[in-house]
């Protein structure tokens, strides 16, 4: 009966999906700490997307104050399940926010959906080819990266962002670094 | 003391759950009637404690037990008592507990109601369906026990999810785990079959009003998710392609194959290996589909607390499952003889074809939902899939399957006639067609497959109607047809109504998915907004409050020809606790389609909102069809052959069908 393996087919198809699921486990991007955290942002020039002026987003925006750079799309439904706390972030001004539209096919798709759920990002740079994406590493939408005052990434968090995200890793990580940010340029002052 | 005693009657469950598993198991295979009639009192026993962990959980959700870390988590004493009680399964733990809970029912069932099953096989489908539950019950008492206790007691708890508190909502998940967990009788049955090494007609008897329930309850619950999406996430849509959504689609796409194939076994002794593996993969992904939603493995929408342990756990539990069930139908199944032959055109044939186009199509959705794992294994980084993914494959696979679904009930068993199955389909055909120019010519703008569905919708439901007015000889004796009508199973008529009830379902898909209309901006009070022919008035926004939360509540008037239509009332909720608003559309349901407002922030100060409104058209039909479809399911689960108890007497009934 050489029909007999014709059996076993349905097995081994589990086998490999079993140790693509076991991979994936170990892979979760969640507990994985990002190769990025303590480098410096890496150099990017975005233009800006429509309705929003001639200012687009640099790498250089972002010195000065501690940052969050969130990367979304209007076809990423997660980001749609992010954007009200970005939005309630922004009201209580906890944080400038700033936004890299990616992978838009439509040009008019990202500036429509922030008409449409609001915007609350201080700059926006359109990035449809993924340059700053993959210079930053990006593996899906949305995703959020602190940077402090030089323009170092500080943390990097996949998925998105909501109260427990905040309250817990992003608010205690911003104030310490807004504390050591005066320190240090205290201390500058003095000497 | 109750979350004690909630925690003991577990542990005690899941020591009656080991004693049930391995005890009948071994009396079937050594003919020890003693350990086999243990089967019977160990699944009613394990009931009984599953249920009072249950009511302890419940109990302490009631009364509102903060010192218990799952409901301080989860709960607090300003939600409405019915929230209060959603909770219980609204959460990781709580949701686990509740899926042993259904597994022992159905447990608890076989053993009431199986006295008729030949006792070893009885022994060994409960032996089966206790192994599975002694899996879920070490896995809540490793990693989710939903009976941790919090020290210090919080004052008050936290919030069940805004988004969960919902009436829609709060029975969602219980429906959609009776659907999953009754998928596993169908697995405890094949697995039992495959130690038999035998399967016949008896046992797909068997085998069926359990898979027809479990799909009713899958249809049933994956409406209610969609409906919800619908009325509460307030973007207009129904269906997102979501790893959770795909998660219960999956196995009911296999489930509806499986209740398929059940009918070739039970009425033509074939496709019995078939019928066994797909009864394994129907599980085995309802299974998938728990691993996917609780280990963290992808992002979705429907954010659960994950932990990777938990992930670890679930893992083993499917490959030991899984791999277990696959391996041993590898050893087993070609042994199943099946003794029926057709030819490819008859309707075992159309039977079969529906179950390949449905696990293909299974096969796309599983696929497109692990794709980003995939590649991410690999190393080629995290990618978004999403809906054109899923539209691009998952429709044209469809398309063929509808286009024979019309054809499959008109053909004969074992040998089939094609060429006059058509010329009863010629009206069906011609009716499909003028529907398909008609919406071609007067909504040109839509997708070519929105198009092509109100074809296809108005071909199957024409050609099923044709089927059954055929059968009850309507038109060639039409003196004798009511009584036809009356005489005729009701299992067909589940047939039908199934049938029909998807071509109501694909017209409102196609309507919804193809002529949405939509318009956002910002209104001020008494301005109007025209679109698809009716024109919105707000009427202006107030501050409303709920039990436990704030809300903005818009009003809009709709008017058609300058006559009042509808008023719309959309609220825009803000729930302090958890720190996250949630939308409610006001939404007028027509049968021609919604009206839909949703409210937004308010935009300066003088009284204007940004809003959202949707016409939505022929979208209740999708609702409709699926609850004709449920209809249908119930209606043949009443069926005589079906009823529990009555498998000998259905014999000539079973050969007049078959005959039909």
């Amino acid at each position: 009966m050489n029909n007999r393996w014709l059996y076993s087919i349905p097995l081994a198809i589990f086998c490999v999906l079993g140790i693509y699921l076991g991979i994936g486990l170990t892979l979760d991007p969640k507990q994985l700490p990002n190769m990025l955290d303590g480098q410096p942002v890496p150099a990017f020039d975005l233009p800006p997307i429509k309705d929003r002026g001639a200012k687009g987003f640099a790498s250089t925006d972002l010195e000065g104050d501690v940052t969050l750079v969130n990367i979304f799309g209007s076809w990423c439904v997660a980001c749609r399940t992010e954007h009200p706390y970005l939005m309630k972030l922004k009201e209580q001004g906890a944080v400038p926010i700033h936004g890299i539209d990616w992978r838009e096919e439509d040009p008019d798709a990202g500036p429509r959906w922030l008409k449409r759920f609001g915007d609350p990002y201080t700059l926006v740079g359109d990035d449809p080819r993924s340059k700053a994406a993959i210079a930053f590493g990006v593996t899906g939408a949305p995703e959020t990266f602190l940077v402090d005052q030089k323009g170092v990434i500080r943390y990097k968090h996949i998925g998105p962002v909501n109260d427990e995200v905040w309250k817990e890793v992003l608010q205690p990580l911003i104030q310490q670094l807004r504390r050591n940010g005066s320190q240090t340029g205290g201390q500058k002052g003095g000497s | 003391m109750t979350a004690e005693l909630g925690h003991f009657t577990l542990i005690l469950a899941l020591c009656v759950a080991l004693v049930q598993a391995v005890f009948p198991l071994v009396g079937a295979a050594r003919d020890n009637e003693v350990w086999m009639g243990l089967a019977r009192p160990t699944a009613m026993f394990q009931f009984l404690l599953v249920a009072i962990s249950f009511g302890c959980l419940t109990h302490l959700y009631v009364t509102s037990d903060f010192s218990v870390l799952n409901v301080a988590s989860n709960s607090n004493t300003a939600m409405p008592m019915l929230y209060k009680i959603s909770g219980v399964w609204g959460n990781h733990e709580g949701s686990l507990l509740l899926w042993v809970l259904i597994l022992a029912i159905f447990g608890a069932a076989v053993a009431a109601f199986g006295r008729n099953l030949p006792p070893a096989l009885r022994a060994r489908v409960l032996s089966v369906q206790s192994m599975i539950a002694v899996g879920f019950y070490l896995f809540m008492l490793f990693t989710s026990n939903p009976f941790e206790r919090l020290f210090p007691a919080p004052i008050n708890g936290r919030e069940l999810n805004p988004l969960l508190q919902d009436p829609g909502l709060a029975f969602h998940p219980p429906m959609l785990y009776l659907g999953y967990v009754g998928f596993s009788m169908a697995f405890s049955f094949a697995i039992a079959a495959l130690i038999e090494g035998r399967v016949d007609a008896a046992w797909a008897r068997w085998v069926r009003p359990w898979t027809m329930a479990a799909w009713c309850f899958l249809t049933g619950g994956i409406t209610l998710g969609s409906w919800w999406a619908y009325y509460e996430l307030g973007w207009g849509g129904w269906w997102y392609w979501d790893p959770v959504e795909n998660a219960s689609f999956m196995p009911w796409l296999a489930g509806t194959a499986l209740l398929h194939s059940a009918t070739v076994v039970e009425k033509r002794d074939s496709l019995k290996g078939w019928t066994v593996l797909l009864a394994i993969i129907t599980f085995s992904l309802s299974l998938l589909g728990t691993f996917l939603v609780r280990s963290g493995v992808l992002t979705s929408v429907h954010a659960f607390a994950t932990d990777p342990t938990r992930g670890v756990f679930i893992l083993m539990l499917l490959i030991v499952v899984i791999g277990g069930s696959l391996a041993l139908y590898a050893f087993r199944a070609p042994k199943l003889v099946s003794s029926g032959l057709f030819q490819p055109i008859s309707r075992e044939g159309a039977l079969l074809f529906n179950n390949l186009v449905m696990t293909t199509a299974a096969a796309a959705v599983l696929l497109g939902t692990l794709y980003p794992l995939f590649l991410d294994a690999i190393g080629g980084g995290k990618v978004s899939v999403g809906p054109p993914f899923f539209n691009a494959v998952f429709i044209p696979i469809m398309i063929p399957m509808i286009a024979a679904m019309a054809f499959g009930p008109l053909l004969n068993w074992k040998r089939g006639d094609l060429v006059a199955a058509f010329g009863q389909l010629k009206l069906a055909a011609i009716l499909g067609l003028v529907a398909l120019a008609a919406t071609y010519m007067w909504q040109t703008d839509g997708p070519i497959f929105a198009t092509l569905g109100m074809g296809l919708a108005v071909w199957l439901a024409v050609g099923t109607l044709t089927e059954l007015a055929g059968r009850a000889r309507l038109f060639s004796a039409p003196a004798g047809a009511w009584g036809r009508f009356r005489r005729m199973p009701r299992a067909s008529w589940g047939m039908v109504l199934g049938h029909f009830g998807l071509a109501l379902a694909i017209a409102g898909m196609a309507g919804a998915g193809g002529w949405t209309k939509e318009s956002i901006q910002t209104m001020h009070p008494g301005e109007k907004v025209e679109l698809a022919g009716y024109e919105f008035t707000f009427d202006g926004a107030s501050e409303g409050q709920g039990p436990n939360y704030t809300a903005i509540v818009g009003k809009f008037t709709v008017r058609k020809g300058g006559d009042e239509i509808a008023k719309l009332v959309a609220e825009k909720r803000n729930y302090p606790i958890g720190g996250m608003p949630t939308t409610e559309a006001g939404i007028e349901t027509r049968l021609a389609g919604d009206l839909y407002a949703v409210i937004g922030d308010p935009e300066g100060e003088d009284g204007a909102y940004v809003t959202r409104l949707y016409f939505n058209p022929l979208v209740v039909w999708m609702w409709i069809g699926a609850m004709v479809m449920v209809f249908g399911g119930v209606l043949s689960l009443t069926d005589r052959r079906y009823r529990v108890g009555a498998p000998k007497r259905s014999r000539a009934g079973a050969a007049v069908a078959a005959g039909a």
